[in-house]
C-alpha cells in the first residue's frame, strides 16, 4: 500500500517513541496523563487540520497563533464584558475566524499576493490588534458568570474523554470525507499540483484556494475558544505565540509537502499526536523544559530526513 | 567517430534497447527514427552521460569511453540537444547560453561583455534576430529551442546531438536550422538527428537508422530514403494517407467575431466553424493562433469581441463557461495545462467533470472509475490501469488522456493546440482518426498546427493568420503549402 507509505513511517516512529517513554516513566500510560495528553492534541488537531488543507493548496497560513490571542481578548469581552449569550459569543468568534479566512483568500487569489507574505502580515497585525484592544492587560474569563456551562464544556469532557479530542475526532472524519471523497478535496489536491492545468480543466482555482484559507480560518476558530478556555487568561502579547507552526509541523510530519499536491487528515492527526508526545515526554523524562523546542525541531528533523530517505529507496526499489 | 555496441538498457519491467548498433562518422549526418517508446531517447542518453547502459560498450575513435555524466561526455566533445526545453526562463539568453560556463574576469566575475559578445556570434550564426539581453521568458518556445541550439553550438561539439530539435519551429526557422546543420557538416561535424519530421530527414539524412520495440529495425543510405521506406521501418507496415472528406454546407457552430487578443490589440479576428468541419489555423509562431485559441477558451480576457457557440454567447475570462457549454481546448503545452501529470489517468479524465460522477458533492468512485475504463478502452490508452500516473505515459498516451477529459463529456466544439507535437506515427493517426470521427459526430474541430502537412491533410477550410490578423481562408482544395505559407508570410 504504496498511499499509506508516509503515514506508516511517522505511526512506527509514535509506537517507538511512545514504548520508549513508557520504559523510561510509567505514569506515560497513566489515567490522569492521558487525558492531558488527549485534551492537548485536540486543540491542536483542530487547527492542524486547517493548516494542512491549506497547504495541500501549496500555500501557508501563518496567522493561526496571533488569531488566537485576537480572538480569546474579544471572546473575553463579549462574555465577561457585555455578558452576551454564550452561544451567539461562540458564533461570533468563529465567524471572525471565517471572516478573516475570506479575507485572506481575497487577498492571496484576487489581489494575487504570496500566501506567506499575506498571512505574516496577518500574524503580525492580529497580534497587535489583540494588545491594542486589550490595553495590553491580560483579559480572562474571572468566574465565569452567566457562561460556565459553556467554560466546563470546553475544559470538561464527555464519558471521560476530553471535549477537545472529542471535537477533534468529529471534525478530522468530516474533513477526511471532504477531502479525500469530496469534489472539493479533489480539486483542493489539483489546485496544489497543478494550479494552471486545473484552471484549464474549468476548475474556479480562486474559489478553491480562497475555501482552503477559510476551512483554516473556521477552525482556528474553533480551536481558540478552547485554548481561551484551557488557559482561562489571555495574555494578549503572548497567548498562541508560535502556535501556527505547531500546525504546519503536524502536517508536514504528516506528509503534507509545501509544494502543495500532497497530505492527508490521518497524517496530520499522527503528526499532532507525535508532537504532543514530544512535550509530554520532556515533562515526563525531567528533561530541562528549556530544551523543549530544541526537542521538538530535533525529532521533526529526523522524522523528515527518515521519511526522505526511505522514500527515495522505494522510489529505487519500484 | 562514434560508436555504440550491442547496447542494452533495462527499465522495471521493459528493455529499452536490446543489442542496439549505432555509429555515426565525422561530417555525417545520421538520422535516428522511430516511434515514442521504440528506445530513441533511451540511446540519447547513453550518448550523452544521462544514464549508463546495462551491457554494450560506446567507442569513441575506436577506442571505449565509460559516458559517466554530461559533463564527460561535454569533454569528450559531445553535445545533446535534447527535446524537452531545459533553459532557465528567469535568465537571460546569453546567460542561458553560457550557463555553467561563463566567461570570467579575475576568475570569479562574469565577463558580461564577453558572453554577449559570443552569444552574438552563434545567433547570427543561426539567423535570430533576438537580442542576447532579451530575458528567455518573453521567448515564444520556439525561439527558447533556438536558444537551445545556440548553446549546443556553442560548446563546439565534435558529435551533436539532437532531439526533436524542430517539434515547434516554423518552417522558416527549420530551414535555417538544417541550412546551419549543412555548415555544420562540412565543417566535420558528426551529427544524430532525431525527428518525427520525415521531410526533414529527406533533406538533410546521409543515412539512417531505424529502431522499433527496443532493437534495430534497419538502415537506409541517402539514396534509399522515402517517407514509404521510412514509415515501413518505423511501424512495420503502411500507414495510408486519409483522402478529404467531402465539401458539404455547414450550419455555423462556433462564431468568433471581432476577436482581439492582449498580444495584438490593434488586430481582430474573425471565424466560423461549422457543426462538423475541421477548420485549420495556419501561420507562422508568434502570429497569435495560440492566443486566439486561449482567447475563444477563455483561459485569457478577450480585449474585445465576441464568441458565440450555437447562439448562445461564451462569456470572457472563463473556462468554466466555456467547458460548461461544451467548448473545449486540448493545449499546446500539455504536461502543463493539458493534465496534471502526478495525478493518475482517472483523475485527469474526470476532473473537468468531476460533479458528474457525484452526488451531494462526494464523489462515486465506481462511476469515476468505469468512465475512465471506458475511455482507456475507447481511445486505446497505452497505461498499465487507469490508476497509473499520467507522468508515465508516450507522449501520444498523453494526448489521448487529454482527449479523453473532453470526449468523457459532450463536446460540441474542441480547440486542438499542436495536437500531435512530439507524438509518434503511430499515435498520430490514431489522433488524426478520432479527431475525423469527432467531426462525423457534428463536432466543430479547430486545429492549430505548425506541422504543414498535418493541417493540409486534416482540414476542411484553412484560416491563415499573420502578426495577428486573419491574412486569408483557403478551402481544402485550392490550400497548398505553397498558397498556405504565401498567406502566412503576409502575401495578399
Amino acid at each position: 500500500m504504496p498511499k499509506f507509505g508516509k503515514e506508516l513511517g511517522i505511526f512506527f516512529l509514535l509506537v517507538v517513541l511512545c514504548i520508549f517513554t513508557q520504559s523510561m516513566n510509567h505514569q506515560f500510560l497513566g489515567a490522569a496523563n492521558l487525558i492531558n495528553l488527549a485534551s492537548r492534541v485536540g486543540m491542536y488537531g483542530i487547527f492542524g487540520i486547517g493548516a494542512a488543507i491549506v497547504i495541500i493548496t501549496g500555500g501557508i497560513d501563518l496567522t493561526v497563533g496571533s488569531m488566537f490571542a485576537l480572538l480569546g481578548v474579544l471572546m473575553s469581552i463579549m462574555l465577561v464584558d457585555h455578558k452576551w449569550n454564550p452561544l451567539l459569543a461562540v458564533a461570533a468568534t468563529i465567524g471572525t475566524g471565517c471572516v478573516l479566512g475570506v479575507f485572506h483568500g481575497f487577498l492571496i487569489t484576487k489581489v494575487k499576493l504570496q500566501p506567506f507574505v499575506v498571512t505574516l502580515c496577518g500574524l503580525l497585525f492580529y497580534r497587535g490588534l489583540a494588545q491594542f484592544i486589550a490595553k495590553d492587560e491580560t483579559k480572562g474569563f474571572g468566574g465565569a458568570e452567566g457562561f460556565k456551562w459553556l467554560k466546563e464544556f470546553a475544559t470538561g469532557n464527555v464519558k471521560g474523554v476530553p471535549t477537545s479530542f472529542v471535537l477533534l475526532i468529529i471534525i478530522a472524519i468530516i474533513f477526511s470525507v471532504i477531502l479525500h471523497r469530496s469534489v472539493y478535496g479533489r480539486y483542493l489536491f489539483a489546485v496544489g499540483r497543478n494550479e494552471e492545468a486545473a484552471r484549464y480543466s474549468g476548475i474556479n482555482t480562486p474559489r478553491v484556494i480562497a475555501g482552503a484559507y477559510v476551512i483554516s480560518g473556521l477552525l482556528a476558530g474553533i480551536s481558540a475558544i478552547l485554548f481561551a478556555f484551557y488557559t482561562n487568561s489571555i495574555s494578549p502579547s503572548t497567548h498562541g505565540s508560535f502556535y501556527e507552526l505547531y500546525g504546519i509541523a503536524a502536517a508536514v510530519l504528516g506528509g503534507c509537502s509545501l509544494r502543495g499536491g500532497e497530505g492527508s487528515i490521518i497524517g496530520v492527526l499522527l503528526g499532532t499526536v507525535l508532537l504532543q508526545v514530544l512535550q509530554n515526554l520532556v515533562n515526563l523524562l525531567g528533561i530541562p523544559s528549556s530544551l523543549n523546542f530544541a526537542v521538538m525541531g530535533a525529532v521533526i528533523l529526523i522524522g523528515v530526513t527518515a521519511d526522505r530517505l526511505l522514500h527515495r529507496r522505494t522510489a529505487m526499489a519500484s | 567517430m562514434l560508436e555504440a555496441r550491442a547496447i542494452v538498457k533495462r527499465y522495471p519491467g521493459v528493455t529499452a534497447l536490446d543489442q542496439v548498433d549505432f555509429s555515426v562518422g565525422p561530417g555525417e549526418v545520421v538520422a535516428l527514427i522511430g516511434e515514442n517508446g521504440a528506445g530513441k531517447s533511451t540511446l540519447i542518453k547513453i550518448l550523452g552521460g544521462l544514464t549508463h547502459p546495462d551491457s554494450g560498450e560506446v567507442l569513441l575513435n575506436g577506442k571505449a569511453v565509460g559516458l559517466s555524466s554530461v559533463s564527460e561526455a561535454i569533454k569528450l566533445g559531445i553535445g545533446v540537444i535534447h527535446q524537452e526545453l531545459s533553459n532557465l526562463d528567469n535568465l537571460d539568453v546569453a546567460g542561458n547560453v553560457f550557463l555553467g560556463r561563463e566567461p570570467r574576469q579575475f576568475g570569479f566575475l562574469i565577463d558580461r561583455r564577453e558572453m554577449v559578445r559570443r552569444t552574438q556570434f552563434f545567433l547570427d550564426k543561426l539567423g535570430l534576430s533576438i537580442s542576447p539581453d532579451a530575458p528567455l521568458s518573453s521567448l515564444s518556445i520556439a525561439h527558447q529551442q533556438m536558444v537551445e541550439i545556440a548553446k549546443a553550438l556553442s560548446l563546439e561539439a565534435k558529435i551533436l546531438v539532437m532531439d526533436e530539435p524542430t517539434s515547434s519551429l516554423t518552417s522558416g526557422e527549420t530551414k535555417r536550422l538544417l541550412q546551419v546543420i549543412g555548415d555544420l557538416r562540412a565543417a566535420g561535424v558528426a551529427i544524430v538527428y532525431v525527428s518525427h519530421r520525415l521531410e526533414e530527414v529527406k533533406v538533410i539524412a546521409d543515412r539512417l537508422v531505424a529502431l522499433r520495440d527496443g532493437k534495430n529495425a534497419g538502415g537506409l543510405k541517402r539514396e534509399e530514403i522515402s517517407t514509404e521506406a521510412m514509415v515501413r521501418l518505423m511501424v512495420g507496415r503502411d500507414i495510408q494517407r486519409q483522402a478529404g472528406r467531402p465539401a458539404v454546407a455547414r450550419e455555423p457552430r462556433l462564431q468568433v467575431k471581432d476577436l482581439r487578443t492582449a498580444r495584438y490589440p490593434l488586430h481582430s479576428v474573425s471565424f466560423d466553424i461549422g457543426k462538423g468541419e475541421i477548420v485549420g489555423l495556419a501561420g507562422l509562431v508568434g502570429a497569435g493562433r495560440t492566443e486566439v485559441a486561449q482567447s475563444v477558451f477563455g483561459v485569457h480576457r478577450r480585449v474585445s469581441g465576441t464568441v458565440t457557440l450555437d447562439g448562445e454567447e461564451i462569456r470572457s475570462g472563463s473556462p468554466h463557461d466555456s467547458i460548461q457549454r461544451g467548448l473545449y481546448l486540448a493545449p499546446e503545452d500539455r504536461r502543463h495545462e493539458g493534465l496534471i501529470t502526478s495525478m493518475a489517468v482517472r483523475e485527469n479524465i474526470t476532473l473537468p467533470g468531476l460533479s458528474r460522477y457525484a452526488s451531494v458533492g462526494l464523489i462515486q468512485k465506481p462511476k469515476e472509475a468505469a468512465i475512465s475504463e471506458e475511455m482507456r478502452t475507447k481511445l486505446r490508452i497505452k497505461a498499465p490501469t487507469v490508476e497509473d500516473a499520467v507522468r508515465g505515459l508516450s507522449g501520444g498516451n498523453q494526448q489521448k488522456v487529454v482527449l479523453a477529459k473532453w470526449l468523457s463529456l459532450e463536446p460540441k466544439c474542441l480547440v486542438f493546440d499542436e495536437p500531435t507535437r512530439g507524438i509518434d506515427v503511430g499515435a498520430r493517426s490514431e489522433i488524426y482518426e478520432l479527431m475525423r470521427g469527432l467531426a462525423d459526430e457534428g463536432v466543430a474541430i479547430l486545429v492549430i498546427s505548425s506541422d504543414m502537412e498535418e493541417v493540409l491533410g486534416l482540414s476542411d477550410r484553412i484560416v491563415v493568420m499573420h502578426e495577428g490578423a486573419v491574412s486569408g481562408v483557403l478551402a481544402r482544395e485550392h490550400a497548398t503549402e505553397e498558397s498556405v505559407m504565401h498567406l502566412a508570410v503576409g502575401g495578399a
